[in-house]
């Protein structure tokens, strides 16, 4: 077999593994955007600011150590304790639903009504809010963030391929968990909006607020429920990422890379996320491999937009979206 | 009790149509004009420049263009780094291939240049329509960007991948390069902002922005009565593109001199400008500049007074600073949608009945 096409399956297979993690941060946004219509920019700082709270609970780090010490002379930093990564992941979870409260009642309460665009720069807002509050209180330097995730090569993968094709593939094995939890992760979510009664009322709000208000459902309570599970993908995708390079601010552009498999995907379809995600991952992948070399490498930043772009002229509600029926 | 339009008769079409119809607005206008051009280039000195006057004159430039395209014609671009990373590398080009003809042409060579480019990227806004053109046109900031970083031709094969502006002159006077005056590169500016804001202005009150903010009031309304969508749009992101090219052509060359792509137009700087025309007033001209001028202070404000004042370390003092323009992007949405331009326009209300409520 050439060199190439052995190469190209490796790299097909790495895109689909980055592919998952893409859809993982598009599946917040598709949530959030199912139930209340707001486009919300700031997942990606929410998986930021869920990792390092996460790293922040696990390391026992002071909140707000930087401006105490700053404002009082001080100098602390820890408490001195650690948390196990099941208990700092629940506090974590807390801390994510106090958020949305927050984030619902302080915002989003207020703008009910408002023209979509207004919500999305709403969004774009709270992205930088989130940014320099989550700095302020955890600090800005890179972190370690392990949660006892495997690590590294997997080495039976390494072995089988090198026995088929004379050429070991290098599959992290982070990779594996990864896909493995995305896949649980939107299992267990397709089954709660089907099978639940607030994953039901929650469809019902997503479908007519009016409606859904009239046959007594709490929008306020459904609209707090999304964002707290938008929070905890935000968490997963965080921990995820967080493993994978380290919880940094570079964390945050995630987002940046969950848009275009959004627009490929359709904003409103959890399978569009995932099967957008898996075409972006794997086609970023093998067309920096493949053309990348000739027009000088670094096309990952551009090429997912351009592709999603090129997608939408001929179908701008994307691959699964819903059709766009316009009225006057 | 001046602030008044009775006893202003208008005598003529053009009396009627001005701008400003009060008399006491054109007085301050002028006054205005008067100040900027007559008595603050004999003030200002190196620091007052750099940090203040020049980067609000080239934003509002920038926020003018934005505000054309978002606030007037409704499609929300976060393209805009990319935009004025064209318009630089434009003037860069050509002041070193033309350097014999006056940069103020390669400004506005630049500006047009642009403009095509903003029109090539506006084409699939006839397709795409709301979020999702917002974030299609995030690949004209991410491709543009890598472009510039990518093609060596773009940067005439400079070893460090900079582009850096030699020197040029107006009238004798050196506007870039190492050796420039304050006041020089001042004027420089704020004829160029001052120009952008009466085409902008011009621009938005006749028929062509009658019919950008019909296409964004109701698109298909708008095409039903006879707006036709596709020269309505592409001269929105032509006009906008110009302005954008414009304040990204004097971003390079006369405020920063040296510029590396990805560091001085990457994605932030769109959002910025975008902030800068929502904290203002969309779809308001005073807006872009009163929200260009309170994004430019704002970090200065705060720096005199965390770093300065408190001597807090300066890292803490820009992660307040992120967390304070979020805090104000979402309560001026919440509060006054329509920005410092609404409130402005409520205080003229307010003044016009004075000293009665009603």
């Amino acid at each position: 077999m050439p060199d190439t096409l052995i190469f190209g399956m490796e790299v097909f297979l790495n895109g689909l593994m980055a592919g998952v993690l893409y859809a993982l941060v598009a599946l917040g946004f598709v949530l959030i955007y199912k139930a209340s219509g707001i486009f919300n920019y700031s997942q990606g700082v929410l998986a930021l600011f869920a990792a390092l709270t996460l790293v922040g609970i696990m390391d026992g780090q002071v909140p707000f150590s930087h401006m105490i010490n700053a404002v009082f002379g001080t100098d602390i930093h820890h408490f001195g304790w650690q948390v196990p990564a099941v208990f700092a992941i629940l506090l974590t979870m807390v801390v994510m639903v106090v958020l949305a409260w927050a984030v619902q009642r302080l915002i989003f309460r207020h703008l009910i009504g408002q023209e979509p665009i207004i919500l999305f720069m709403a969004t774009i807002g709270l992205a930088y809010f989130l940014e320099g509050l989550g700095d302020i209180i955890w600090g800005s330097d890179i972190k370690k963030l392990d949660v006892g995730l495997p690590q590294g090569i997997n080495a039976s993968i390494d072995e089988l391929t090198y026995q088929w094709f004379g050429y070991g593939f290098f599959i992290d094995n982070l990779d594996i968990w990864a896909t493995a939890i995305a896949v649980i992760l939107v299992a267990v979510l397709v089954a709660f909006s089907q099978y639940t009664k607030q994953g039901r009322a929650m469809r019902a709000v997503a479908d007519d607020h009016q409606a859904a208000l009239s046959v007594g459902i709490s929008l306020n309570f459904i609209w707090i429920m999304v964002w707290s599970v938008a929070g905890f993908v935000a968490l997963v995708a965080g921990i995820m990422w967080g493993t994978k390079s380290g919880v940094q601010f570079s964390l945050s552009l995630i987002a940046l890379k969950a848009l275009p498999v959004l627009m490929l995907g359709g904003f409103t379809s959890i399978p569009g996320a995932i099967v957008g995600g898996l075409i972006i991952g794997v086609g970023e992948k093998l067309f920096e491999f493949l053309v990348g070399p000739l027009v000088g490498g670094a096309t990952e930043n551009w090429f997912a937009y351009v592709l999603a772009l090129i997608f939408l002229v001929f179908r701008p509600q994307g691959l699964f979206g819903e059709k766009i029926i316009e009225r006057v | 009790m001046i602030y008044r339009e009775a006893g202003e008769f208008k005598t003529s079409y053009v009396d009627d149509g001005q701008t400003f119809p009060i008399r006491f607005d054109r007085l301050g206008y002028y006054v205005t004009l008067a100040v900027a051009f007559l008595v603050i280039p004999f003030m200002v000195n190196d620091y007052w420049v750099n940090a203040i006057f020049l980067p609000f004159l080239i934003y509002a430039i920038a926020a003018i263009g934005l505000n054309i395209l978002v606030g007037y014609c409704g499609q929300v671009s976060l393209g805009t780094g990319g935009f004025m990373a064209v318009g630089a590398y434009s003037v860069y080009k050509l002041m070193t291939a033309f350097p014999d003809i006056n940069i103020f042409f390669h400004v506005i060579i630049a500006g047009a240049i642009t403009a095509a480019v903003g029109v090539l990227f506006g084409l699939p806004s006839l397709r795409i329509k709301g979020f999702y053109l917002a974030v299609a046109t995030l690949a004209a900031q991410f491709f543009l960007v890598w472009l510039f970083n990518r093609v060596p031709w773009f940067y005439n094969y400079s070893a460090s991948g900079q582009i850096s502006a030699p020197e040029r002159t107006v009238f004798g006077i050196p506007v870039t390069g190492a050796e420039t005056q304050p006041w020089a590169v001042y004027l420089f500016c704020l004829v160029f902002l001052v120009g952008s804001a009466l085409i902008a202005r011009n621009l938005t009150r006749g028929s062509t922005g009658r019919r950008w903010m019909a296409i964004r009031d109701m698109d298909i309304a708008a095409e039903i009565i006879g707006v036709n969508p596709l020269t309505a749009k592409l001269t929105a992101f032509a006009a906008s593109s110009f302005f954008v090219g414009v304040a990204g052509a004097l971003f390079f060359a006369v405020y920063l001199g040296a510029v590396e792509v990805g560091e001085a137009f990457g994605i932030s700087k769109s959002f910025l400008v975008l902030f800068m025309i929502i904290i203002g007033g969309l779809g308001s001209i005073f807006g872009s500049f009163a929200g260009a001028a309170f994004l430019v202070l704002l970090p200065v404000a705060l720096k005199v007074v965390g770093a300065d004042m408190f001597g807090w370390p300066t890292d803490t003092v820009a992660h307040l600073q992120l967390v304070i323009v979020g805090a104000l992007i979402v309560t001026f949405l919440v509060l006054e949608p329509h920005g410092l331009a609404q409130l402005w326009r409520v205080t003229k209300e307010k003044l016009r009945l004075w000293p009665f409520p009603h």
